[in-house]
Parts: C-alpha cells; sequence; structure tokens
C-alpha cells in the first residue's frame, strides 16, 4: 500500500467512530425534535455567528468573542501558570528533603482533598469579585496535583543517577538542572496536565456562580433565558477550548519529554 | 508507614494549625477573613450536632454515591466490552479523546433547565462526569494488557472469555480502581459546583447560605474542612481496598498510583 | 596510591558486609577483586569511592584520607541503563561531569568527541543512550570515565549485563584504553575468567563479612588476547587458584607477605 493511502487508513481507523456517532446525534436530535436537545445542525451555525463571524484581520472573531473570551482565557493562564511555577519550585524543594515532605504530606493531602468550589464563597468574601479573585481561586484550586506529583517525582530519581551525579561531583544548582528536573520531569508533565484540566472547569464554576463576563456569564445568561441553542453553543465552545488546551499542551509534552517515550519505549 | 513519618506528618499538621491561628491572632491577616483555626475547628465540631449541616452533608454524600455507583455500573461493562475488540476499543479511545476535555460543570446550566427535581440535576451530573475517568482508564487499561501473557494462555488452549476472566480482568482492574477513585474526586467537585450554583440542597448551597446576612466565614471554612475530610477519607478507603485486593500488583509494580 | 587500611563496614541493621579489609594498589596496575556473591564487593567500591563512609578503616588516596568523594575519581556502574541520563545524547552525557572542570561547551564537545573516538562510538554522539545496545551503552559508560582523566577508576561488575560475546569486546578495550594514562583500575567482578584476563592482580575476597583471603600477582604476557592467552598454562593454573579459594572459602586470611607466592603450590 502506497504511503498517503496508509496514513488516509490509519486516520480512518480512528475517527469513523466519531464521524458515526455525530452523524447519529444530528439525526436523532433531529428527529427527537426536543427543544433541550438542538441537533448540531442548530447549534454549530450560532457558534459561528456568536463568536467567530468577525473580521479576517481579528481571527475571525466578533467582539463578542473578545469580550467573552478575554476574561476566561485570562483567568486560566494567570491562575495556572501561577499554580505551576509555584508548585514545581516549592515541589522540587520539599521534594529533596525527606524531613520536610514526610511534615507537610498529610497537610498537602488534605489540602489537594478540599474540593475547590468549597471555598469559592469563602475567595469571594476575601477578593469580592474582582480579576484577582478568579485568579486566585484557579491558582489555589490548581497547585496541589502539581505540587504533589513535582514532590513525587523529586523524591524518586533513580538511586543510580544519584550516584552517579555525586562520583562526577555534579552538585548544587547544576544537579538541580541537568539530573533531579529531568528525572522528574515526566511527573511534573503528569501533574500539569491534570491541573490543566482542573483548571478549566474550576475557571467554568467560578464564572457560573461569580457570573459577571467570560464564557461561563454567556451560560448562565442562556440559562436564564430559556435560550438552549445558545447554551449548546457555549457548551461546545468550552468543549472546543478544552481541546485546543488539552492540544497545546500535549504539543508541548511530545516534545520536552521525547526522550522519556523513547526510553521507556524500549525498555518496556 | 514507619513512627517517624507518623510523627512528622502530625506535626505537620499541627505547625500549620498553628501557623493558621498565629496568622489570624496577631492582626498579619483580616480576622474576619480568615478566623483563627481554633474557631474553625471548634465550628467544625459544633457543625456535627447541627442537623441543617448533616441534611446538607447527607443530601451531597447521597448523590455523591448514588452518581458514583450508576457510574462504575455504566463505564466498567462499557469499556470492557468496547475495549476487549482490538479495532473498536481504538476508535473508542479516539472518542473518548475528544469528548474528555470538555468540562462537566458546563453542563449544570443544562441539567437545571432539563430536570425538575435537584437531585436528578446532580446526579445526572455526577453520572456524566464520573463515567469518564473510569471508561478512558478501562480503555486504556485494556490496551495494555501484555500480549504475551495472552497468547501464552491461548496456546494452553483457553478460549477467549476466559482469556478475558483470568489474564484481561485482573491486569485491568487496578486502572480502573484508579479511575474510580478519580471519579470520586470529581464527581464530588461537580455536584458541590452544582450545589453552589443552583442553590437545591447540599453542601454546596449551605455554604453559600453561610454568606448570606452578615457573613460566616468560620462556618464556611468548617464545612469546607468537612468536605475535605470526607474526600481525603473516602479516598483513603478506595485506596486501602485496593491495596487489599489486589496485593499482587502493588507487589509487582514498585510504582505509587 | 591508594591504601585501603583496615577497613570494616556494618549496615544498620547488623550485617557485616565488610570486615578488616587490608590492600595496596601502585599507580598504573589494574586490580581485579572477585569473589562470591554477598562478598561486599559491591560495598567495598562505594567506600573507595568515597559514595559511602565505612565504619571502621580508612581509604587513603595519594595520601589523603577519603572523607567524601574526591576529585580525581571516576566509577562505571553496573547496571548502564540507569547510569547514564536518558534525557542528553551520547554526547552530552560525557561531556556532563566535564563541567567541573571549568571547560566551555566547546572544550567538553571536543573532549566528549575524543573519549567517545577511543572506544569507537564516534558516529553515536546524537544518538540517545536508549537508542544503543547494551554494550555500546557501557562503552559510553566507559568514554565518560575516560573523558573525565581520574587518577583511579573504579568499576563496578562493568560487563555483568551484557553477553557473552559483548563482555569479551569491553574486556579488550578496557586493556586498551587503560595504556593511554597511566590510569590505575580497580575492577570488581564475580566473573574468575574475567578477574585473571584483565588483572594484574587479583585479590580473593571471602563470603560475609568480606575480607581479603588471597591478593594473587596475574604472571601473564601484557598482550592479553582472547583464545590465546586463555589456553596458557598460567592462565588456567591461576584461574583454578582462584577458583578454589572461592568455593572453598574462608580458609583464613593471607598476610600481604604470602601474596606474592607461587599460585601452585
Amino acid at each position: 500500500m502506497s504511503r498517503p493511502l496508509r496514513y488516509v487508513g490509519w486516520g480512518l481507523s480512528r475517527i469513523w467512530l466519531i464521524v458515526i456517532l455525530a452523524v447519529l446525534w444530528q439525526v436523532l436530535a433531529r428527529a427527537a425534535k426536543n427543544p433541550y436537545f438542538p441537533p448540531p445542525s442548530e447549534i454549530f451555525p450560532i457558534v459561528r455567528d456568536l463568536w467567530f463571524s468577525g473580521p479576517a484581520t481579528h481571527f475571525f472573531l466578533t467582539s463578542t468573542a473578545l469580550d467573552d473570551f478575554t476574561p476566561s482565557l485570562a483567568h486560566i493562564f494567570a491562575g495556572w501558570i501561577a499554580a505551576a511555577v509555584v508548585g514545581v519550585v516549592l515541589g522540587v524543594a520539599i521534594g529533596r528533603s525527606r524531613v520536610v515532605s514526610e511534615l507537610l504530606d498529610p497537610v498537602l493531602q488534605f489540602g489537594r482533598a478540599v474540593p475547590p468550589p468549597t471555598l469559592i464563597p469563602f475567595f469571594i468574601v476575601v477578593f469580592k469579585i474582582t480579576d484577582t479573585m478568579f485568579i486566585v481561586l484557579i491558582a489555589f484550586g490548581v497547585i496541589w496535583p502539581v505540587l504533589l506529583n513535582t514532590i513525587d517525582g523529586a523524591r524518586t530519581v533513580d538511586s543510580v543517577q544519584l550516584d552517579t551525579a555525586r562520583v562526577f561531583r555534579v552538585t548544587g544548582w547544576q544537579r538541580l538542572w541537568q539530573v533531579i528536573l529531568p528525572a522528574a520531569a515526566p511527573k511534573i508533565f503528569a501533574g500539569l496536565r491534570v491541573s490543566l484540566s482542573l483548571a478549566l472547569i474550576l475557571m467554568v464554576i467560578s464564572e457560573l456562580v461569580g457570573s459577571t463576563a467570560g464564557i461561563g456569564d454567556h451560560l448562565v445568561n442562556a440559562q436564564r433565558g430559556f435560550q438552549l441553542p445558545e447554551m449548546w453553543a457555549g457548551i461546545v465552545l468550552l468543549g472546543i477550548l478544552g481541546l485546543l488546551l488539552n492540544g497545546l499542551f500535549v504539543l508541548v509534552e511530545l516534545r520536552v519529554l521525547a526522550w522519556h517515550r523513547g526510553a521507556r519505549r524500549l525498555a518496556g | 508507614m514507619t513512627k517517624a513519618r507518623f510523627v512528622r506528618g502530625v506535626i505537620g499538621i499541627a505547625a500549620a494549625i498553628a501557623a493558621i491561628e498565629l496568622a489570624s491572632r496577631t492582626g498579619l491577616v483580616d480576622k474576619v477573613a480568615l478566623p483563627p483555626a481554633s474557631t474553625v475547628l471548634a465550628r467544625a465540631v459544633g457543625q456535627l450536632g447541627d442537623s441543617d449541616f448533616l441534611h446538607s452533608m447527607a443530601s451531597t454524600l447521597e448523590a455523591w454515591f448514588g452518581g458514583l455507583l450508576i457510574a462504575i455500573a455504566i463505564a466498567v461493562p462499557l469499556g470492557l466490552a468496547l475495549g476487549s475488540i482490538r479495532w473498536l476499543g481504538t476508535a473508542s479511545r479516539v472518542v473518548v479523546e475528544f469528548l474528555r476535555p470538555i468540562p462537566s460543570v458546563a453542563l449544570i446550566p443544562l441539567a437545571i433547565v432539563v430536570f425538575a427535581s435537584t437531585t436528578n440535576v446532580k446526579m445526572s451530573l455526577i453520572v456524566y462526569a464520573a463515567t469518564w475517568p473510569i471508561l478512558i482508564n478501562t480503555l486504556y487499561a485494556l490496551a495494555d494488557v501484555d500480549p504475551l501473557a495472552k497468547d501464552t494462555l491461548r496456546s494452553f488452549g483457553f478460549g477467549r472469555l476466559a482469556v478475558l476472566w483470568r489474564v484481561t480482568l485482573p491486569f485491568a482492574a487496578p486502572f480502573v480502581t484508579t479511575g474510580i477513585r478519580i471519579s470520586a474526586a470529581i464527581g464530588l467537585i461537580v455536584v458541590v459546583s452544582a450545589e453552589l450554583f443552583s442553590g437545591g440542597g447540599g453542601l454546596g448551597t449551605y455554604l453559600s447560605q453561610t454568606q448570606s446576612g452578615g457573613g460566616r466565614p468560620d462556618l464556611l471554612l468548617a464545612g469546607a474542612l468537612w468536605a475535605g475530610l470526607i474526600g481525603l477519607a473516602v479516598n483513603a478507603g478506595l485506596v486501602w481496598t485496593e491495596r487489599k485486593v489486589f496485593a499482587w500488583h502493588a507487589a509487582r509494580t514498585e510504582g505509587a498510583a | 596510591m591508594l591504601e585501603i587500611k583496615n577497613l570494616t563496614h556494618v549496615y544498620g541493621d547488623g550485617y557485616k558486609a565488610l570486615d578488616d579489609v587490608n590492600l595496596r594498589v601502585e599507580g598504573g596496575e589494574l586490580v581485579s577483586i572477585v569473589g562470591p556473591s554477598g562478598c561486599g564487593k559491591s560495598t567495598l567500591m562505594r567506600c573507595i569511592a568515597g559514595l559511602q563512609r565505612p565504619t571502621g578503616g580508612d581509604v587513603v588516596l595519594d595520601g589523603t584520607r577519603l572523607e567524601q568523594v574526591p576529585g580525581n575519581l571516576a566509577v562505571v556502574f553496573q547496571d548502564y541503563s540507569r547510569s547514564l541520563f536518558p534525557w542528553l545524547t551520547v554526547r552530552d552525557n560525557v561531556g556532563l561531569p566535564l563541567r567541573r572542570h571549568g571547560k566551555n561547551r566547546q572544550e567538553r564537545r571536543t573532549a566528549a568527541l575524543e573519549a567517545l573516538q577511543s572506544v569507537g562510538l564516534a558516529d553515536a554522539a546524537q544518538k540517545y543512550p536508549w537508542q544503543l545496545s547494551g554494550g555500546m551503552q557501557q562503552r559510553v559508560a566507559i568514554a565518560r570515565a575516560l573523558a573525565y582523566r581520574p587518577t583511579l577508576l573504579l568499576m563496578d561488575e562493568p560487563f555483568g549485563s551484557v553477553d557473552a560475546q559483548t563482555r569479551e569486546d569491553l574486556e579488550d578495550l578496557l586493556l586498551h584504553v587503560r595504556g593511554n594514562d597511566g590510569m590505575t583500575i580497580l575492577l570488581v567482578t564475580h566473573d574468575i575468567d574475567e578477574s585473571v584476563y584483565v588483572g594484574d592482580r587479583v585479590v580473593v575476597l571471602t563470603k560475609s563479612p568480606g575480607h581479603v583471603c588471597a591478593d594473587l600477582p596475574v604472571d601473564l604476557p601484557a598482550e592479553r588476547d582472547q583464545v590465546a592467552t586463555r589456553e596458557l598454562p598460567g592462565f588456567v593454573h591461576l584461574r583454578a587458584e582462584v577458583g578454589r579459594l572461592i568455593r572453598g572459602d574462608s580458609s583464613g586470611r593471607v598476610h600481604p607477605a604470602n601474596a606474592g607466592e607461587s599460585p601452585s603450590v
């Protein structure tokens, strides 16, 4: 079989189910005529009209899109990046010390176990409904997977690798950069990935509760106005956003951890 | 767990509580916003006798557990069925990767509009949210089964069903239970979120009600404390069960779940 | 240049791995240390490398007592797949320890490539360790040690994880590269043939607690050949003697003064 044909075959073998399900969705929704479950043929045009029918110079984004996307994206990025930076830095510091990580383990486990939405009313009291509130809420909520995974990764660096570093006198900062961080990287990235999906969840729920602007707010308005297609449009949009964020993350991870996949494939 | 580790853990908790206590009492942090740890702990104990709180808690837990069980009943058989046929499993994994980034909380407004009773709202959301991690883990576990183990059994004349029972299921089971743990955590987040937003009874409603009027951050934090403890307890319980049932698996793979 | 005096090591749980080990190694020698499993070979290696503090006795390197890992020592570990860093290319793996020597990136690269050349792996420089076979990975580890230009090279069962064919190639490689810098080499192995084949001396350790029960000079021509040398009567006798010592075992200590006696007695 020729190469391009093989790629097509590979692609088809994977997406055929998606295609079937999408068609099924359209057919069933159309037939059911249920106002709560409009067919995709109704939903997607709304998605386009609301947010993606703007001028080409603006990447086809409408002004509504800019109004809705900007606060949402700003919150999630700021919150996630803050959590990532603090989580990794603290995680490595804690993970390298057996005593400290044992001291803090129960506290951190508890911190992770508290469902972040339970703290939304608390954060609203402290920060009122401001951008800071959203960012701090998201950061506080998603730092735990990063922190705990980083600690685990920093603690479980292979002893032979550490011995090698000692023998060849790779110490201090160099050891941190050249040995510990790369060794812990797979676990760190796993934590970052979990926290990214958690950040999206928190972004949505915080906007639902404290709605002033953003995609969550759009959902609330659609709900109040009983506009089901618009609401579904918001859901679809969030799905697209989730896919994009996840996809971007995976791309970066593939690049950074290429060595890890290669090593594991051959060891496995 | 060694004695030293236990002691250090306890010291850590004590130190954290002391830190919050100090931060609040010395005015380092606004006392109105962050009450002292002792106050919060006292309120938490008090909540055990508060029927209002207990009712809310029960409502949340009911929906949580009920939804989780239904999700398991749906996701595990579905995952097994889809995953044991190779081409179907591959295609299913792609579908799932497409759908998994959709945040389940985005469906809260929809559920509120569709369902009349708040219980149904919560249950439907939990079932939806909790199904994915279990389904995903099941699918991926089945894809990962060592073909050599399967082939070995087949070469001894065992049929497909026997291979499923003796090789595939034991291998996949620990991953499925990890998925259940993740689903439990997500389910709790979703149900509290739904209650916060829609006010239909339950812990989330209780928490937002503490803020009406003057606002009681001490009760608020105490409620959150209980939520965290329950989450921990459920997770610990699941881990303990896992370790008991899958002692052989923990011995084989040295990694932490 | 290396003196091990009364080295004793007892682990925290009371297990005595080494008991009063005494050894002198002159500069440029290649000493094989061989013994049954559990004789404390690896513990001895770790103590000499400064990775572990012995509970008793001293390690004296070039006249100074060892307190921590010295700067002129390199180790080749048995488990190359865990000793080489999978996130670095072969060349960067070899060059990493050279950062300590204050060389800039260009100098490190050149030194790394030179070392790789001496082990015959110049083409693999841009590959990753896990892309290479076991024998090649161990050669990279050897290259890394060589590039470091140590005065003492420790090898802890370096060829234990490769197949017999590759092992022979690596033994010859070792003999080949050792000539270059007047490096002193200590090689720990469980393979009796290997210990005699590569060494100038063979030190035999007893079962735990390990101590030196024999210190035998290898009276064979300096030019070693896998087939020819192993046929020599001298090789066969020495090998048998070592084998007897390891099996017979714990027949009492041997004073260093006796060490030079003819092995056929």
